[in-house]
């Protein structure tokens, strides 16, 4: 089956109010040529689920986000995304989370249970300020108190990986999977953008069977990205762009941010390509070093 | 260079490196520059059982220095996220990061200060993984700027579960939860009183009581066996200046008085 798409056609399936979840973590291996798409498009209202980086602050300074669930958002290179600390300060909505609860959630929706249990929370004001998490008492001898950590259910769910076949099975090169696996099995439809899409028997060329972190029958639909996490990082292919995220990370101010966006989202995604310095430049981003 | 004396970053790196003497072999996990570099005293000293990554996926088999590394380090195996919130809710773990507030019962604050849950005055990291941490294995504390405006009464928001009794409600499991040590640029700090209130240890050296008590928003209490806190080894220096640090990252986040 050839789920192969446009990032045009994929957001085109996206509705105003959806719940989307990105894949990732801070600034690696954000799917941001999808995120840069939804900047361009007219979807509006939506609740983000993520272990958040510039993908959460470019939603926000675009006006995409009405509503977010977050362990944290951060730059890595930067501790905290300036675009998300100005709409936290301007009060956007938002459930903050332990980053393990966050895990917790989607790996409950992804198992169709109502919830899971965890100490994470407790004795901590991730309790007191979300009044909508439960406690609940085991039914064991330990009595013990424990979170009722809901099942966070999504719309969407949006990674960005290495390598894919036509048929959305997907291969990370790098070192951590992140949660990329929780966030598709807690969606109802997934989406997937990679560096490549290559044929199937070239998965097993490209790395160890542990590397295929998702099967066929947890993708929906594949896009064609190369550099489609710039500026955050795709190990072991590209770093981090260090300078891209100052440049990024300074333009709060709504004269900064009308320049960046003109600069870099107002054409397609081969035009911010070339904007951020083209492939030749692309190809030589460092490792980033933690 | 290695007959210099100790700088005040030296013996704070130690006195963050004590806080995991004695943990066995468990994960060792250091959020910040200092802590880093005192994660990898640790390891190559007094506690050689410590498990260290390169800060990202790997569990490296000596531990690397902070900032950029010409050779890559030898894995010894795998800690992707998923294997971290696994191994700390596990228990196997004592993480050493800062904080923005501590207050007297050890509750602190990473997310935000001021205003409202919803609309902060200022937004900070966020919750991260603290609240897990915390409520699941030994946690200690690196503040390099030790003043009233971190040491407060009352933290603006708690991620990071303290031994404020009004926090724990009946049948929460307690007996996880450790603040193991704090260590300024002034001393160190623990819990050890009958109330789990904030103790001073030790005193960097030159350093006194009046001082540290005036620039922390809570009386203190203080250990019987007040001592001051010990200088880095000849074997420390050396592991810090040519091995973990050797372009003195750590001289960026505390100098000398």
């Amino acid at each position: 089956m050839d789920k192969t798409l446009t990032s045009q056609e994929l957001i085109a399936e996206l509705r105003d109010g959806m719940v989307i979840g990105i894949g990732g973590w801070g600034a690696r291996r954000k799917p941001m040529s999808l995120v840069r798409e939804i900047c361009r498009s007219s979807v509006r209202d939506l609740t983000i689920v993520t272990y958040g980086g510039p993908d959460v602050g470019m939603l926000c300074a675009a006006g995409k986000v009405a509503h977010l669930v977050f362990g944290f958002v951060s730059l890595d290179v930067i501790p905290l995304d300036p675009h998300f600390r100005r709409a936290r300060e301007a009060g956007l909505s938002s459930v903050e989370l332990d980053e393990g609860m966050l895990q917790w959630g989607l790996y409950a929706a992804g198992l169709r249970l109502p919830f899971l249990p965890t100490r994470a929370g407790l004795a901590t004001d991730v309790q007191r300020h979300n009044p909508q998490i439960s406690t609940i008492t085991s039914p064991y001898p330990d009595g013990e108190v424990l979170l009722a950590m809901p099942a966070v259910e999504l719309d969407v769910a949006i990674v960005h990986v290495n390598e894919a076949d036509a048929a959305g099975n997907c291969q990370v090169l790098g070192p951590d999977p992140y949660f990329d696996d929780r966030f598709c099995m807690a969606a109802k439809r997934r989406y997937v953008s990679c560096e490549r899409i290559v044929p199937t028997e070239q998965l097993s060329d490209s790395g160890p069977l542990q590397t295929m972190l998702l099967h066929r029958g947890l993708v929906d639909g594949v896009v064609e990205s190369r550099f489609g996490a710039h500026p955050t990082s795709c190990a072991p292919e590209y770093g981090i762009d260090v300078a891209h995220l100052n440049e990024y990370a300074a333009a709060v101010e709504p004269d900064a941010w009308a320049a960046y966006g003109e600069r870099y989202l107002s054409g397609s995604d081969a035009d911010y390509l070339a904007a951020v310095g083209g492939e030749d430049h692309l190809e030589r981003v460092p490792a980033t070093t933690f | 260079m290695d007959d210099m004396p100790p700088t005040l970053a030296e013996t704070c790196i130690v006195a963050c490196a004590e806080s995991w003497r004695g943990d066995g072999e468990i994960l060792a996990s250091a959020i910040g520059v200092i802590p880093r570099i005192a994660a990898g005293v640790a390891r190559m000293t007094f506690a050689p059982d410590l498990l260290v990554t390169d800060g990202e996926a790997t569990l490296v088999a000596t531990p690397v220095p902070v900032g950029e590394r010409e050779t890559a380090p030898v894995a010894e195996s795998w800690m992707p996220f998923r294997r971290v919130f696994d191994t700390l809710w596990s228990g196997r773990r004592h993480v050493l990061m800062g904080a923005a507030q501590v207050d007297r019962y050890g509750s602190t604050n990473i997310a935000s200060v001021g205003g409202t849950p919803q609309h902060p005055t200022r937004q900070l990291l966020g919750m991260r993984g603290a609240p897990g941490n915390t409520i699941s294995h030994a946690c200690s504390f690196w503040i390099p700027s030790h003043r009233e405006r971190v040491f407060v009464e009352r933290v603006d928001v708690v991620s990071g579960a303290g031994y404020d009794p009004a926090m724990w409600d009946a049948g929460v499991n307690r007996s996880f939860h450790e603040v193991r040590r704090i260590v300024t640029n002034m001393a160190v700090l623990d819990f050890l009183t009958p109330q789990r209130t904030m103790r001073v240890r030790s005193l960097h050296p030159g350093v006194t009581l009046e001082q540290v008590q005036a620039n922390t928003g809570f009386p203190l209490d203080v250990a019987e066996d007040l001592t001051v806190t010990r200088l880095p080894t000849d074997e420390e220096l050396v592991l810090i200046r040519e091995l973990l640090d050797p372009t003195g990252r750590r001289n960026a986040e505390v100098r000398d008085a």
